[in-house]
Order: C-alpha cells, then structure tokens, then sequence
C-alpha cells in the first residue's frame, strides 16, 4: 500500500535520507522509531507524497504521488503532521470536517453524512464533548486527538501519523494506539513515527529504525529492540520485557 | 499568535441567515445612499425624496449620473477590496495581510502612473489606465510572493517585510515618475492617487463588473479550500487540497479585485483589512460564509463611508474609510483583548 524504494531526500547540499526503502502492506501497523534527527519525519512525508524524492520512488497504492491528484491521494491516505496550528478559529468539529474534503465536490455546505462521520470520529478518539469548543483553545493532548479524528474521519486504506501520541497521557496514548490498531483490523496501512518504544513493541507489526538518515534494521519489534546497531543509534541499551499477558514492555538505560 | 473569534459551526440555517441579513442591509443601504447628500449651502444632511429621483428636475439628474453610478462603484470597490482582503489573509495566514500591506495597491498605483505619464490615458482612456492598474497589482503579488518566500513556506513576518518593501519602493518609484510628468499629467495622477469616485459614470461600473465578478466568484468557490489552509499547505494537502493550484487562484483572483477596483477608484485604504476581522469575529472564521459576508459588508462599508465623504465636502473616500475604520478596529481589538475574543497569544 505504502512503498517507499532507495529514496534519497535532502536541503541543499546536507543529505537527511539516504537510501531508504519501507513498505507497508494494507492490514499492517508498521512503527517508524530513531534518534531525534535520524530522518523519521522526512522519511513520513516522502511516504506520503507531499515532498518529492531527490532519488529513488515513493508510491501509495501503487500510484506515483507526484503525478496523481492530490484529492486522489487523499482519498487513500491520510496523514497527521507532526505540528497542526490553526491561522483562524475553527472549531474542534469544524477541525476534523476538513478531513472529509477529499469525500466532498465544489464550494458546498457539509452533508449530514460528513457531520456524523466527524462525530463518530471524535468519539473514538475521546473528543465528543469538545466538538463545539474552539480548537486552539484545547489543551496540547486534545488537539492531538483531535487531529487524529480527522485522519480517521478521512477513511482511508492508508495512514501515517507523526508523533501520535506526544502529548497523551497513558490512558489517552493507548486509546490511541488501540484505535490504530483498529484500523489495522479493518485493513488499512498504518505507519507511526514515534519515540515511545513501549507502544512500537506493543503495537507494531513490524518496526523500521532510523539513524542519520537511514534505515539500519526492520524486522518484528522483539529482533529490532535487541539489534545492537538499533542499540547504538539510540546510545542506550534496551531491555525487553513482557507482562503476564504477553504485552512487552521496553526500559531504556 | 492566532486569531480567535467566531461561533458555532456552519449550518445551512446560519448561513441562510447570514447571507439574509447581509443582503438585506447592503440593499438598505443601497437605496438610501443616493438619496442623502449636503444640505443647502453645503451644510447639513439633505435627504431627496424618493418621487423626486423619478421627476426631470435637477433632483432626477444627480441622483442617476451622480449619485447612482458613484454608489454603485463604491459598492462594487469595497465587495472587491474586503473579498482581497479577506483571501489574502487566508491564503497566507496572516491577520495583517491586505492589499496595503502586500504592496498590491502601492503597484497597482505605480503601473497606473506609469500608464498615465506614458500616454495611455489620451489613446486608451480610463480603461487603459485600470488595465495597467490591474496588471500592477498582479505584478507586485508575485514579486511580494517571491520575495517573502522561504522555500515552500510563507513566514507572516518575512511576507509582511516583503510587502512593505514593495510598498515603499512602488511609492518612491510613483513619485520619480510623476516629478517627470508636465502639469496636466501630474493633476490627472494626484487625483487618481489620492483615490475617490466623484467622476464615476455607470460606463465605468459597468466595464469594471465582470473582472469583479469572476475575481469574487473564484474567491468564493474556494471556500472550502481556503478553511484547509488555515491548518497550511502540507495539512491542507494531507486532505487533499491542491494547494499550488489553490494558492495561486485565490493571488491571482484577490489580485484581480484589487486591481480593478483601483482602477475605479484608486487606492483606498483598511477595507480589506477591517471587514474580514470585524465579520470574522461575527460569523466565524469559515469562509463558504466569510467570503460572501465580506463581499457584502465591504460594499456596504465604503458605500456608507462614500456617503459621509459627499456629505463631508466632497473628501476622498479613502479618508473616509481610514478615519473611520481606525478606530472601529481599535474598539475591536481592545473588546477583543477584553474578552479574548479576538486575538491569542500562545
């Protein structure tokens, strides 16, 4: 579904991905993990179309996304940027609507249908009562949540988060993860960038690492952890453990 | 800082009723404006009665080749510069944004000047010089655009910096070439520099309507498109806005607007600023709304502010306009801070 091949992206002369290649198939939660600075959110936009590669292809469902309309893309991926800021005051409500722009045709009102799919949106990710609140009045953690209704809200085969969980509480980043792996369940493409191994090893399929620009393992969470280049791009070593119920858990020293 | 403001989500209802109210106060206004004008002797307020404008005395000639065409453009100049105003500031994402301080005005003003010293006006008359005026706009847009930009973004302070450059440079350039100009020229440009609609004839608004109204029907089009932006470009692409295409026609649409109504009337001032934020804290920020509510409280504004100018003595609008909108967005801004209504520091 998502299929990045020996990209190459970089500003100016200063390379920030070198021969990355990431593939995502539909029903697959794949998490993207590394170094601050190793390229991950790079890596996420290339994956999903909106900066060109310098080298190399990057393809979702198969399509080139330089040459496909974006409307098209957008009805088969959704994408949560790592920062959302808001130049005017839109609701929560109105926030998650916009996701729905690739569903909708011409300068219309929205539909009854757009409105109950916000909504239902919402209240998976824990955000129904802030409908009607202003969405740059919410706190950090319920925007996060907000913004990631309306990646769900746009129902594509195909999502890539960057950071959704920063800024949740425990409770509120395993609902979230839990989402996404709903979404998994039904068949989509998921791929997360995040810095909380705890929920790559929990959730993820499989996790890619990234250091200085490329991809140095990928493989199933338990391989990847344990891998000491892995070990090394982080400058810690990690332990992996499990909970009687099987949940792995990871302590970084 | 953002800007907060607004209410509850755009319901069909709400918009009905927005768009109600909207039409039905600038057709109000419509209609009476041409009716008032100063009192004998020139003091006062003098109101024409209506049976009067339907007679053939004296009454019936000013109220239809004066009166009517001057209300009209003035009408047609604020939808145009508050519907600008009110993409620019979307597109950008910039509260300060506006065709004075992009520095579309200082270049529709220099390219007009230029047409006038050139001799545009004796071969192609007025229209000769709107069309430069319009191609000046258009001009200092992309070289603002241009020059503002860093890589794919558009930094409110870099664009706001680049517009005021291009502003200030447009009018030192407009003052080289009218020093250059003989006196016959130099009259014909202060008087269309200074802005104002005292010699507007329903010819000219009826050349100036299409321009407006395709530039107006695109902006409101991409109502839509304009909310996604508010998140920027890669949110809005994330969605599936095409943002390139987007950005560039709503510039060139805004540019349109603004170059057509400084034909008719010159630069005129704080329109494209003051409507957009006064009604976004009114009706909300999305602009399948805001857009067409700007239109109308634009033309209703500079249709009002056109009036006091007549009643005045014969001010240029502009003036007008800046006196009285200066401290109608103050009172706003200083209710807003009050109640955090409209604008937020973060």
């Amino acid at each position: 579904m998502l299929a990045l091949a020996d990209v190459t992206f970089g500003y100016d002369a200063r390379a920030v991905v070198r021969g990355v290649s990431l593939t995502v198939a539909r029903g697959e939660l794949v998490a993207l993990v590394g170094p601050n600075g190793a390229g991950k959110t790079t890596v996420a936009r290339l994956a999903a179309g909106l900066v060109p590669p310098r080298t190399g292809t990057a393809r979702i469902d198969g399509r080139d996304p330089a040459t496909t309309a974006r409307r098209e893309v957008a009805q088969r991926l959704a994408y949560l940027p790592q920062r959302y800021e808001l130049a005017f005051p839109f609701t929560a409500l109105e926030v998650v609507m916009m996701g729905r722009y690739a569903r909708q045709r011409g300068p219309g009102l929205d539909s009854a249908a757009d409105e109950a799919a916000a909504r239902a949106a919402l209240a998976r990710c824990d955000v129904a009562a802030l409908a009607e609140r202003r969405f740059d009045a919410l706190s950090g953690g319920e925007r996060r949540r907000v913004v990631l209704a309306q990646a769900l809200c746009q129902g594509a085969e195909a999502i890539i988060l960057d950071e959704p969980t920063a800024a949740l509480d425990p409770a509120h980043a395993i609902a979230v993860a839990q989402a996404l792996a709903d979404e998994r369940a039904r068949g989509a493409a998921v791929l997360i960038v995040t810095h909380d191994l705890d929920l790559a090893a929990r959730y993820a399929d499989r996790i890619v690492a990234m250091a200085d620009g490329a991809v140095v393992a990928d493989a199933a969470p338990a391989t990847v952890l344990a891998d000491a280049r892995v070990q090394a791009a982080f400058g810690v070593t990690l332990h992996v453990g499990a909970l009687p119920g099987g949940e792995r858990f990871v302590v970084a020293r | 800082m953002s800007f907060v403001g607004g209410g509850a989500r755009l319901t069909r209802a709400r918009w009905t009723l927005y768009l109600t109210v909207g039409v039905i106060g600038l057709a109000v206004i419509l209609l009476l404006a041409p009716l008032v004008g100063p009192g004998a002797h020139g003091r006062g307020v003098a109101l024409m009665s209506p049976r009067a404008v339907w007679g053939d005395g004296i009454d019936a000639t000013i109220f239809w080749h004066v009166r009517l065409p001057r209300t009209l453009a003035a009408a047609l100049v604020g939808a145009a510069l508050a519907a600008a105003g009110c993409a620019f500031q979307a597109v950008l994402r910039n509260p300060l944004a506006e065709p004075f301080t992009l520095g579309v005005s200082s270049g529709a003003s220099l390219a007009a000047v230029i047409a006038i010293r050139l001799g545009v006006a004796s071969v192609a008359g007025t229209a000769g010089v709107g069309a430069a005026a319009v191609i000046g706009a258009i001009a200092a847009v992309a070289l603002v655009w241009q020059l503002g930009r860093v890589g794919s973004t558009l930094p409110p302070a870099t664009l706001v910096l680049a517009g005021v450059t291009v502003s200030m440079f447009c009018g030192a350039a407009a003052l080289v070439v009218q020093a250059t100009a003989d006196f016959a020229e130099m009259s014909r440009m202060l008087r269309w520099m200074m802005g104002g609609l005292e010699w507007t004839q329903l010819t000219t608004v009826a050349r100036a309507l299409p321009p407006l109204v395709l530039g107006a029907a695109v902006l409101v089009w991409l109502g839509r498109d304009l909310n996604a932006l508010a998140a920027g470009p890669e949110a809005a692409a994330s969605v599936g806005v095409a943002v390139g295409r987007t950005q560039t026609l709503a510039f060139a649409a805004a540019s349109l607007l603004v170059g057509t109504s400084i034909a008719i009337a010159g630069p005129i001032g704080f329109v494209g600023l003051i409507v957009p934020h006064a009604l976004r804290a009114t009706v909300g920020p999305d602009h399948r709304v805001l857009l067409p509510m700007s239109l109308l409280g634009g033309a209703a504004l500079v249709v009002g502010c056109d009036t006091i100018a007549r009643v005045l003595g014969q001010l240029p609008v502009g003036v007008v306009t800046a006196l009285a909108g200066g401290p109608f967005f103050l009172v706003l801004l200083v209710r807003g801070k009050r109640t955090s209504a409209l604008w937020r520091s973060e």
